[in-house]
């Protein structure tokens, strides 16, 4: 690892503002991705500022939401009561990504901020238009098992990787950010974006951003969600494919719903398509086997992904029938 | 120009050549064994720096002074990246510890190269198999993927901190008992997350355990035994 400059910030939100005017400098919360990145030479920042000194821990109901701060830890969300009672959506789908220690170590503002697992990103003897803007991308043509169904460009098919962000996109959260031109708000599933031409870019903060907190409006969804993650191992693995589902159920009947995907795309990939097909549907297994083929329609595969249609239908139905189960 | 008179000749190449400073040490272990192509080598290259150094001062004494002024900031600037270390205060198993480091140093490499507890295993080195795992005020993390310049006035616990003199930890003899574990080399971090399992109340049931300990990785495949171990304890009701 290329050796570097450290800053603790430890005073106020002002301080890192003005300290991440530096060139080559980067925050760093729980490290988890960063470190990471950074022993594989695939990321060499100048200068590291640990903000984990900053008052942004804490999870907050107010009225007509919950703010969760952006140095929340991972399982501290998990497993906080009140998360798991009003957001259970939330709560199972952080349990579903890595592992006790990563989440203990992991916020909640890195997880959104962590790359793709793409293997071509982090071998730096291979082409990736990601890291290395258009030197190419190894994957299209090469090793895509994991590599992305929807929303992908000629430049980039990785996927985002995070199981958290599939549940927040699917609860309508909105991101809290602040930067030298002030504070702003963004809506979470504006908060990735898609590769297109410039897939070195991940989400829409602009340089210097600092992601303060996420906020989720309340919601129905309480009983009857489910985060189901298709993976090659029982625990401890990327998704191949997940499934974020929430219903709100009135005598069998589904008066609201919400689904998102994860392991398909560059972004949580939110299926509106499908939500709009089941509101108002009677539960049963054929409408949501409809559900999941009509999200299917649209999907691009590159060789080694092709399995991901059936996959993703298969999950979409059997996610929302075990939420509507619960 | 002053920074050169305590700078020896070696220094400047790295200046121009800024690989890593353990090349250098490796450099002038080398040049002092008596071997005598080595020495040659070393020689020619010793000649070949005086060249390049010569064409440089011979371009600085041409150069307007301020731009001189600016390029010697430049190479201060990368002095000082080089020789940068970070002073740390952190207490291991107890004993407090005040040290200076690099930044770059993870939490493993401190403790097991600097403070020689190599107890804690190094396996995978990218936060994959979880033998690195140790107790930071309390909570279990992977200290392969903790920068222990960011460490400040943190409390750990490892493998080497749990025996109390003579007598083992309950999840230590547990784990000797059921035979959790073939080689070993994982059992450090199996045996400070099951702990931390069982404290974080996710030991109920076998499943739980199995999911809770996933981090950890065992290639013998000893898990079975593994889950015996940690039930055993968690039934055990002690405090751990």
């Amino acid at each position: 690892m290329k050796n570097f400059q450290i800053i603790r910030a430890l005073s106020s939100r002002t301080a890192v503002t003005n300290i991440s005017k530096e060139n080559e400098a980067m925050f760093i919360a729980g490290g988890t991705n960063l470190v990471d990145l950074m022993k594989k030479n695939v990321v060499a920042p100048d200068k590291l500022i640990d903000i984990n000194g900053l008052d942004l821990k804490e999870i907050e109901f107010v009225k007509g939401k919950v703010s969760i701060g952006a140095l929340a830890k991972n399982s501290q969300v998990a497993e906080d009561v009140a998360i798991k009672e009003k957001h259970p959506l939330l709560s199972l789908a952080l349990a579903a990504g890595a592992s006790q220690q990563i989440r203990h170590m992991a916020t909640v503002g890195g997880n959104m901020l962590q790359k793709t697992r793409c293997s071509y990103y982090y071998n730096t003897d291979m082409p990736c238009n990601k890291r290395t803007p258009k030197s190419g991308c190894g994957a299209i043509g090469g090793s895509n098992r994991m590599h992305a169904i929807f929303g992908a460009s000629d430049s980039c098919i990785a996927v985002h990787p995070s199981d958290m962000c599939i549940a927040l996109a699917a609860l309508d959260a909105q991101v809290l950010v602040e930067g030298p031109k002030g504070k702003r708000q963004i809506k979470f599933t504006d908060f990735h974006r898609l590769p297109g031409n410039t897939p070195e870019k991940d989400n829409t903060l602009e340089a210097k951003e600092l992601i303060t907190s996420v906020e989720i409006p309340d919601h129905n969804f309480t009983k009857n969600v489910h985060y189901l993650k298709v993976r090659d191992r029982t625990s401890y693995a990327f998704a191949l494919v997940s499934v974020a589902a929430a219903l709100d159920l009135k005598n069998n009947v589904i008066n609201d719903v919400r689904l998102a995907m994860g392991g398909v795309a560059h972004k949580p990939w939110r299926l509106t398509e499908a939500e709009e097909f089941l509101k108002g549907k009677t539960v049963s297994e054929e409408v949501f086997r409809q559900a999941g083929d009509l999200a299917m329609k649209g999907a691009r595969t590159y060789g080694g992904n092709d399995f991901k249609i059936t996959l993703g239908a298969n999950t979409i139905t059997e996610a929302l029938t075990i939420a509507a189960s619960k | 120009m002053n920074f050169i008179t305590f700078c020896d000749l070696r220094l400047l190449n790295l200046l121009e050549y800024p690989s890593d400073f353990a090349n250098l040490k490796i450099d002038r272990m080398a040049s002092k064994k008596n071997n005598p192509k080595e020495v040659t080598e070393n020689d020619s290259n010793s000649r070949r720096d005086f060249i390049k150094k010569s064409g440089l001062f011979t371009a600085l004494a041409f150069t307007p002074p301020s731009l001189v002024m600016a390029s010697e900031n430049k190479w201060d600037e990368k002095i000082a990246e080089y020789l940068e270390t970070v002073p740390l205060s952190i207490e291991v198993n107890g004993k407090k510890h005040n040290l200076n480091i690099e930044p770059r140093t993870t939490l493993l490499d401190l403790l097991r190269e600097q403070l020689q507890l190599t107890g804690t295993k190094k396996g995978c080195d990218h936060g994959q198999c979880g033998a690195c795992t140790v107790h930071v005020n309390g909570t279990r993390i992977l200290s392969c993927l903790t920068l222990a310049s960011m460490q400040q006035n943190a409390e750990v616990t490892t493998i080497e901190g749990l025996a109390k003199g003579k007598k083992l930890h309950p999840m230590q003899e547990a784990f000797i008992k059921h035979d959790g574990f073939q080689c070993g080399y994982c059992t450090p971090g199996q045996i400070m997350s099951g702990i931390a399992c069982i404290k974080e109340g996710h030991a109920n049931s076998r499943e739980e355990i199995r999911e809770y300990m996933s981090g950890n990785i065992c290639r013998c495949g000893a898990y079975h035994n593994i889950v015996d171990a940690i039930t055993e304890v968690k039934e055990g009701g002690k405090e751990l």
